[in-house]
């Protein structure tokens, strides 16, 4: 198959774009920025598309909450085209304030009557946090995750504590193998955020939507951990794999 | 059948279960104040949404889009309707804020777009906190409902359910010009309308522009007087800095006919025509931000700017539009750059004051500190800013005044860093719309706060809205790129007053104010023009691209409109529906003011190192090396970086914290503005006003070199460093404080120049001086130190060579660069065990210290040093712990090893704490440790101790200990003070 393409969604308030196109295109595929607004004139511009990228930043100024009010302008526009996008087995893929939009549209998770499954909300500590996390990959059937067991990631949110609805929940989503990624437990770091069963980030019960709060595209090159000026020279960042995989599931 | 139209309120409030932030925030502000409170509160948001829409429509956008029904609950009813959620109980009292009419609630405006996702349209949108209180004691109650809940300058508080049932904003205006009474004024009366008219102009300036009205044989329009004032005033035109200054010290008499351009900017030409074809500056002191050579294709651009006053006031707003103004200053330098990073350096009294000694108008330090982080945080955390330096200074001297730096580094195309309107483009405003707000912030800024600023001035403090400028900055820069205008600069201080007025000066420009869009209706002509409503940019658009730039506009939702004309007439003609409200000559208007006169004087302080170094001999210094890390200055500042977003746009090489743990700190941040090239830029700082207390000569030398010293640390040439000024002072019409000024300046002509170090850009900030009356009823003023932040920008040639402080390996070499004297004055050592500021502060001596850093960088370059750290407050001890706990290992130092220069003998307290300038300590594997030491001259570097796997940080002169502890203890002392929850 021809090069895989990737659209970047951009709206009022991305700014992890530049970057996350970046990245797609050394991993292989070719990146596309494109303005929401263009999106919901032509819905249809997503068929010429392979993978979606919702990337990182403030869309809309996160107010409401993270990510409600682009996920509420996807909703009542280009819902169909969405779903056609993940009914045809491409990949979709949400970043920090991408996943929490992915998280509002309803895509990653099972539906209810009255209200959400689950959501990502205020930190524990009420602040915006920056700081490096250890992950655990749990599950190896998400295109985006295979031969990924840990990942060393930024992570950078105020609203990134997963809550569940409920317990059973938690518990279907966990069998089914949706809690993809999970902040790893060592006696150093405790859940950075708060976060019920330390989820970091949740698949789609297919595993080719995938959102994450850590940021992967922020440990693309060497200078990029930071311990690099510590490490030996020749260390492979562990954002990348996640992106190529991506970009392989389509070759 | 349509509805009518109704209001309706969506309140939310937290599930059962999940905190109540808004109420946590409440009690922890109490806490912050010295309360220990037993009280209790709830609080909710609620959301007051109007429109013709029924209570389905309203209970559809609660459960749609508002509450997020995991962990919220809501209610929906009319407004204040006691079937709201939250019924009041007995007990409590209820309190609800707002903000005030006109004051910029961004999340509102988001809420309104947002409502037409669902299909729904509703007219207007306000947010409301509310809070519900019990069994706190009436003090408390007291202190919550003046100074906690809200902040008055920007908010409103109503007790109970509030007073409305519509929301409506602005009212129709009538067009009615006014002139001003001046031509036959006297003096008294000349200086009566500068004051009530908050011009801020002093009697010369009213006089001479009398006289130019009586030239005319006209009174002027108001418009046209307060265009005058805000062009002319200290925060547009610098007048102290580039005025005539008659200045005396111990050497004798100088005079500047232009203070600014005989020291700073001379000193830059000077560099620049050494150079020669190796110049790398590319446009300096001219344009929004200095300009210099990144590689063949591209500049970068850095500019530091002040928001002091409105800071003092809402920290919060102050802050964030401070960052959001200086970052419009990247957009705005040539056609427009791109923003990679931002810096911030803070100055605060101390966050643990007394409440009850505050005098009466002063905002409680540690909540200054708190909203200005805030502000910080939220503007270069939403634009995708990545903000990676910074520092914080505390002194109880900026109790009333708290200064707040912001600095905005960008890339532009090399193609693109000239701009010119043509006769003829059309005014274009694009972004945010013009509201009430920020009027008079440019006199208001060049005025001395007082204990009544907070009440008189509320029009000076806004709110920023980081989306909207983000909006503006990608439609921007694609039109850059497409090269669909001319010239750009950003609407700050004054509005379209000074940035149409200078964009036009060589041209002329006619403007139709009736265009400008509005926040809402209302606004007079003059309050149109002046607005300093923030998020808008002024470009040049030739009329042949109009309608591709305003397709491109409108493709991303923002908002662009055409105001005027650039017509070569050399006039500013103001028009409102075709009426002539204001006509100026440009010649005038930027070449019209008057030159300040200012007389400066400095004595020099008699300098007592004998009682410095018995003061500290004193001591045990190992409790000194506690005190010193475990002070305010010098103490871990996670709790502040940890809030910032300092790797989005993925150019981070070296972070604000690094090490084993992620939490050393760092002596400057190296970012990679392009993520294809390995060329990267480093940027970094030095501030120390307890030198300036003594002298303020030493006090910028330092800085400077301090900066510089930051830079080449980990890894930035020395060489190519540029430089920025940022002056903050007293009251500069007090010879004695403007000598201390010009004492400064001197010092950044002389110390610049013998580093080949050029300034690039600067600003300044005068008269931060804070008045009251105290319980006694007697006058105080509380005047600033003579502050003057350096900001430094350094080209490192290739990022993966870069370093960081912390110790990497046991078993390798320390080795000292640099030269040690006693210098304990203003020193760390002797704030902290004996708040004095005796002794002779640190001298630098350029030559040696330019050597020293070009051999270093070689070392550097050679791959031979593994860490590297400045030494700065609190000298070699606290650079050595430092360096130690953030490699989490252990360090052994004889101080018998140093390299010695001073004409007293040394001791043990100086070769410990001396802030001696110009040394670095380093950390050399044994195999690379002859061919460092052969790099530099003899005499200047020692090997002095060596990194250990062991616990302890031990630092001795020869046999004898004088200081031994684990680094575990010494990165908890440094690590406690600011570990806020």
């Amino acid at each position: 198959m021809a090069q895989p393409r990737v659209l970047i969604l951009r709206s009022p308030g991305t700014n992890c774009e530049i970057e996350s196109a970046y990245v797609f295109e050394q991993s292989g595929g070719i990146s596309e920025a494109i303005h929401v607004n263009q999106l919901m004139e032509k819905p249809e511009i997503l068929r010429s598309f392979q993978i979606l990228c919702f990337p990182g930043g403030f869309s809309f100024g996160d107010d409401i909450s993270a990510g409600q009010i682009l996920a509420s302008w996807l909703k009542h526009s280009v819902m169909d085209a969405l779903q056609e996008f993940v009914a045809s087995r491409k990949l979709m893929l949400g970043i920090c304030n991408g996943f929490q939009v992915l998280m509002r549209t309803g895509l990653l998770t099972p539906n209810f009557a009255d209200g959400a499954a689950a959501t990502l909300t205020w930190n524990t500590n009420g602040r915006y946090t920056a700081k490096w996390v250890e992950l655990e990959a749990t599950n190896h059937n998400s295109p985006f995750l295979r031969g990924i067991d840990r990942m060393y990631l930024p992570i950078a949110h105020a609203e990134g504590r997963f809550v569940f609805r409920d317990d059973q929940t938690a518990d279907r989503m966990e069998q089914a193998g949706q809690l993809a990624l999970r902040y790893a437990s060592n006696a150093l770091h405790e859940s950075p955020n708060g976060s019920q069963r330390e989820v970091a980030g949740i698949c789609d019960p297919t595993g080719h939507v995938l959102g994450l709060m850590p940021h992967p595209e922020r440990n693309i090159q060497r200078t990029h951990h930071p311990h690099w000026t510590r490490l030996p020279a020749d260390r492979r960042p562990d954002g990348l794999k996640l992106f190529e995989n991506a970009i392989a599931y389509f070759k | 059948m349509r509805s009518t139209e109704q209001l309706w309120e969506i309140e939310l409030q937290p599930l059962p279960g999940h905190p109540d932030r808004l109420a946590e925030n409440v009690l922890q502000s109490l806490t912050d104040l010295g309360f220990s409170s037993s009280g209790r509160a709830r609080a909710a948001k609620s959301y007051l949404v109007a429109g013709s829409m029924e209570k389905k429509d309203a209970e559809r956008i609660a459960r749609e889009l508002l509450c997020d029904q995991v962990v919220q609950q809501f209610a929906v009813d009319k407004v204040s309707s006691e079937s709201v959620l939250q019924s009041t109980a007995v007990e409590e009292a209820f309190y609800q804020v707002l903000y005030k009419p006109g004051v910029m609630d961004p999340e509102s405006q988001s809420v309104l777009g947002a409502i037409q996702s669902l299909g729904l349209a509703a007219t207007d949108c306000r947010t409301v906190r509310k809070y519900w209180l019990s069994e706190f004691p009436p003090d408390q109650l007291q202190w919550l409902a003046t100074k906690i809940l809200s902040n008055d300058s920007i908010e409103q508080l109503v007790i109970g359910p509030l007073p409305f049932q519509k929301l409506s904003l602005g009212q129709t205006y009538t067009f009615g010009l006014s002139h001003v009474e001046l031509l036959s004024a006297l003096d008294e009366k000349l200086l009566q309308i500068s004051r009530d008219w908050q011009l801020s102009l002093t009697l010369v300036e009213m006089q001479t522009i009398q006289t130019h009205y009586r030239e005319l044989n006209r009174e002027p329009t108001d418009i046209e007087l307060e265009t005058i004032a805000q062009t002319w005033s200290e925060h547009c035109s610098h007048k102290t800095l580039a005025g005539r200054v008659h200045y005396q010290d111990e050497n004798g008499e100088l005079k500047f006919n232009n203070l600014l351009k005989e020291t700073i900017f001379a000193a830059t030409q000077t560099i620049r025509a050494d150079l020669g074809d190796r110049d790398w500056c590319v446009s300096v002191f001219k344009d929004n931000a200095g300009v210099v050579r990144f590689d063949e294709n591209w500049n970068v651009t850095f500019k530091v700017e002040t928001h002091n006053r409105p800071s003092a006031l809402e920290p919060y707003g102050g802050a964030n539009t401070g960052l959001g103004g200086v970052i419009r200053d990247t957009l705005g330098t040539g056609l427009g750059a791109k923003p990679i990073c931002n810096t911030d350096v803070f100055c605060f009294a101390d966050p643990n004051t007394a409440t009850e000694s505050l005098p009466p108008g002063v905002l409680h330090p540690r909540r200054i500190m708190k909203g200005v982080v805030n502000g910080v945080r939220d503007y270069g955390n939403r634009m995708g800013i990545p903000t990676v330096n910074g520092a914080v200074i505390f002194d109880q001297r900026y109790l009333g005044n708290p200064m707040v730096f912001c600095g905005s580094v960008g890339l532009i195309p090399n193609g693109k860093t000239n701009k010119q309107p043509q006769a003829g483009d059309w005014i274009v405003t694009i972004g945010g719309r013009t509201g009430r707000d920020g009027i008079h912030g440019a006199t208001f800024s060049s005025v001395e706060l007082t204990d009544q600023s907070e009440k008189l001035s509320g029009g000076a403090v806004q709110i920023g809205n980081a989306i909207t400028e983000k909006m503006l900055a990608d439609v921007m820069l694609q039109a850059r790129d497409l090269g669909l205008y001319n010239a750009v600069t950003d609407c700050g201080a004054g509005g379209f007053s000074s940035a149409v007025g200078e964009m036009g000066e060589g041209i002329g420009a006619e403007v139709w104010l009736e265009r400008v869009p509005l926040k809402y209706a209302g606004l007079s002509y003059t309050e149109i023009w002046i607005s300093e409503a923030q998020e808008r940019m002024v470009l040049a658009v030739p009329p042949h691209h109009w309608d591709a730039f305003e397709k491109l506009c409108s493709s991303e939702s923002v908002e662009a409109t055409i105001i005027g004309v650039f017509a070569p007439t050399g006039e500013l003609t103001l028009k409102y529906q075709d009426h002539v409200t204001g006509r100026l000559s440009m010649e005038f208007l930027h070449g019209g003011r008057p030159p300040v006169v200012r007389n400066a004087k400095f004595t020099p302080r008699s300098t007592d190192p004998q009682t410095a170094r018995e003061t500290l001999a004193q001591q045990n210094p190992e409790q000194t090396l506690k005190k010193i890390l475990g002070s305010l200055n010098v103490a871990s500042k996670h709790w502040i970086i940890r809030q910032y977003d300092h790797e989005v746009q993925a150019n981070s090489v070296v972070k604000p914290l690094v090490g084993v743990a992620n939490d050393g700190p760092s002596d400057a941040a190296v970012v990679r503005p392009r993520l294809e090239s390995d060329r990267a830029i480093a940027v970094a700082c030095g501030m120390n006003p307890w030198y300036g207390d003594i002298d303020p000569y030493h006090m910028a030398a330092a800085s400077i070199d301090e900066a510089i010293r930051n830079c080449v640390a980990v890894g930035a040439d020395p060489d190519q460093i540029g430089i920025l000024d940022n002056f903050c002072w007293g009251y500069t019409d007090r010879p004695e404080t403007l000598g201390t000024l010009v004492r400064a300046a001197l010092a950044c002509r002389d110390v610049s120049i013998a580093f080949g170090t050029p300034f690039i850009s600067g600003k300044d900030s005068l008269n931060n001086e804070f008045s009251y009356i105290d319980r006694e009823g007697s006058r105080q003023t509380i005047s600033i130190p003579s502050t003057l932040l350096i900001s430094a920008l350094g080209m490192v040639p290739q990022a993966e060579q870069c370093v960081t402080m912390d110790l990497k390996q046991a078993g390798n070499q320390i080795v000292i660069v640099g030269l040690t004297g006693e210098h304990l004055g203003g020193s760390h050592a002797l704030l902290e065990t004996a708040a004095a500021r005796l002794g002779k502060p640190p001298a630098v001596n350029v030559p040696r210290a330019r050597q020293l850093y070009r051999q270093l960088h070689q070392a550097i370059r050679r791959g031979w040093v593994r860490s590297a750290h400045d030494l700065s407050e609190g000298g070699l001890a606290v650079a050595a712990a430092e360096m130690s706990f953030a490699g989490g290992l252990g360090v052994e130092i004889d101080v018998a090893q140093l390299p010695w220069e001073d004409v007293l003998p040394a001791t043990n307290v100086a070769r410990l704490f001396s802030e001696s300038s110009s040394r670095i300590l380093c950390e050399i594997e044994p195999q690379n440790l002859a061919q460092f030491i052969d790099l530099f001259r003899s005499g200047t570097t020692a090997v002095c101790g060596q990194v250990t796997a062991g616990p302890d940080v031990i630092i001795r002169d020869s046999e004898n200990i004088l200081v031994q502890c684990s680094w575990q203890s010494l990165k908890h002392a440094w690590q406690s003070p600011l570990d806020w929850k």
